[in-house]
């Protein structure tokens, strides 16, 4: 595991005094985030504290109420981009219900993005599409399913590999393992470390898994009253002063899931 | 107070209590209180450990404190307001409207110059959809009305002695205003409806932020190709429509009024080319309106399926107005130039 990130380590999202609200209800105040280059970031918080709002932001989907984010340096518009940005080539999402387009095979899917951004022709672009298919654990024989025919555990690897079609620098992920059997979850993870090891990935994940967290994430980030509380190593996070925190690591469910990781 | 304390310090007896459901407790605990449920003691005689935990449970789940209550119905003020309220949704939706047209002819001219981005297979798909699909519906339909509109004029004009002018009757109907606006109220509801549905299920599942989040433009994805294909269509089946239309005056014509069908077709001929060309011409402009009014309310679609139902509504009963209103104020129009 990478852990510890020094002053030396390159920030690849940096999102500066972050506010969402909603008419009148404020879900980021003020939210300072850094991400370091390589790393597996799990974001944790109860629910309604805006996880999926912050990924929303970083990804373009959302225009923040106010802040700054960065990725890669390069000021995050959204979308559409203009002048010719890059970005949405290197960054890949994976969405909580998957999202494949419904329209089209599992291997149309994912070949989607190589057609329209690399220009590959179709036979190559499926041809690599299969093979992401293949390296996110899924049967050749289930590229020519159309989404609704697959299981909940297909669709998640499914859209793993469509976030992975473009070879991205960074990978968002929004509960990867939510609604997954532990089989399948616990695999996941494993697929998630492997693929960071081998292509050098930096992973932002948004997860209620504590197994998750324990056997993936370099560092952890705490999303409550509308800021990052903390963000740092498991240990250190674990060791947080704070009722939220406290309930969380050290309820009966964390306590399992360090057991489990320890042994 | 003091004859609540003595009340509480009686201990109950729950030895008697046969089965015990959520709602027999929520029905206990109003009877006997939420206090006096924390002060039950453990020893309560005949309560076992889960009906006590099942009976605090429920008592907290009572004790929660109620949202406030809705403010008091105001009758003359609330409809001042929804008037109001339906006024500004009413003008906000014309201008969103009409920035939706902006932004699609704006993503139709960034395209049009560069042919890789053209999508010829969607293109292909849309126009099948709407337009080969439809050939049936539309030609019965309008079959049908031309024998209707016949019937109608032989029934007035035999007052007249003037039956021959049936002929006339239903070709200038058809061709000036029947053979377009039965074509667009036909695709208002099939094919309107259907871009909203199949776009508003897309954004109900998140397909729409997964093609942004990949760097693909909707507009040119989604929108483009059904506006053309219906572009495309609509004149097409137009121009069936006014056949069809024709065909079914002519049937009845022949077999009910008398007139052969050499006749039929030799007073249709003299009818001036620009009336075909005046129906004609509005083709287009229902095209493109319904063709956006159905991708907008599919846009327009939140969260849920019951949503993406509520903007189907919307989206045919939005595009049949528009078509009939603009069709009303197209009769004038040519009606004042003299065409």
């Amino acid at each position: 595991m990478v852990t510890g990130h020094g002053a030396g380590a390159e920030v690849v999202i940096s999102v500066r005094n972050l506010c969402n609200r909603f008419g009148g209800h404020a879900v980021h105040e003020g939210l300072d985030l850094d991400v370091y280059r390589g790393e597996i970031l799990g974001v944790v918080g109860g629910s309604g504290t805006g996880k999926s709002v912050l990924l929303r932001s970083i990804v373009g989907l959302r225009r923040p109420s106010g802040g700054e984010i960065r990725v890669f340096g390069e000021e995050r518009g959204v979308f559409p981009p203009q002048g010719g940005s890059q970005l949405e080539r290197r960054c890949g999402v994976l969405f909580q219900n998957g999202a494949l387009f419904s329209s089209l095979t599992v291997i149309e899917n994912i070949a989607l993005p190589l057609i329209e951004h690399t220009g590959l022709p179709r036979p190559e672009a499926e041809h690599l599409a299969g093979l992401k298919l293949a390296l996110a654990g899924l049967p050749k024989k289930a590229g020519s399913l159309y989404p609704a025919e697959l299981s909940g555990g297909m669709v998640k690897r499914a859209a793993l590999a469509r976030a992975l079609a473009l070879d991205p620098d960074i990978l968002f992920l929004d509960e990867p393992t939510a609604g997954l059997d532990p089989i399948g979850a616990a695999a996941f993870d494993q697929l998630l470390v492997t693929l960071r090891n081998a292509l050098g990935l930096t992973v932002f994940m948004v997860t209620h898994d504590l197994d998750t967290l324990y056997a993936a994430c370099d560092r952890v980030a705490v999303l409550s009253r509308k800021k990052v509380l903390v963000a740092d190593r498991l240990e250190v996070v674990a060791a947080t002063d704070d009722p939220w925190v406290r309930e969380y690591f050290h309820g009966p469910r964390g306590r399992a899931a360090l057991q489990d990781a320890g042994s | 107070m003091a004859a609540h304390r003595a009340e509480a310090a009686a201990p109950i007896d729950f030895s008697e209590l046969g089965a015990l459901d959520t709602a027999g407790a929520a029905l206990l605990i109003r009877l006997i209180g939420v206090e006096r449920l924390r002060e039950l003691p453990p020893s309560a005689p005949g309560l076992t450990v889960e009906r006590r935990a099942l009976l605090l449970a429920v008592g907290e789940a009572m004790a929660a404190p109620e949202a406030p209550a809705a403010p008091a119905p105001h009758r003359l003020a609330d409809v001042l307001a929804a008037v109001g309220a339906l006024l500004t949704e009413t003008w906000s939706n014309l201008l969103l409207l009409l920035n939706f047209m902006g932004l699609a002819l704006a993503t139709l001219f960034t395209v049009l110059p560069r042919p890789k981005r053209w999508r010829l297979t969607s293109l292909v798909t849309h126009i099948h959809q709407t337009g080969l699909d439809a050939v049936p519906i539309v030609s019965l339909l309008t079959f049908l009305v031309g024998a209707v509109v016949a019937f109608l004029g032989a029934t007035v004009l035999a007052q007249f002695g003037a039956t021959i002018y049936t002929v006339d009757l239903v070709a200038y109907s058809f061709l000036r205003e029947f053979g377009v606006l039965l074509t667009a109220i036909l695709l208002a509801g099939r094919t309107a409806s259907a871009f909203t549905a199949q776009i508003g299920s897309m954004k109900v599942n998140e397909e729409l932020d997964a093609l942004r989040a990949q760097g693909l433009d909707p507009m040119e994805m989604l929108v483009l190709p059904r506006m053309l294909g219906l572009l495309i269509t609509l004149p097409l089946l137009t121009f069936l429509a006014m056949l069809s239309g024709l065909v079914g005056g002519a049937v009845v014509s022949v077999v009910s009024l008398d007139i052969s069908l050499l006749r039929f077709i030799d007073i249709a001929r003299e009818i001036p080319l620009r009336h075909f060309l005046v129906g004609l011409s509005k083709a287009p402009f229902f095209a493109f309106l319904i063709a956006l009014i159905g991708c907008l309310e599919g846009f327009k679609v939140e969260g849920s399926a019951r949503s993406v139902g509520a903007h189907t509504t919307s989206s045919v009963v939005q595009s049949i107005f528009v078509v009939i209103l603009l069709d009303a104020v197209a009769a004038l129009f040519f009606m004042e130039v003299g065409w």
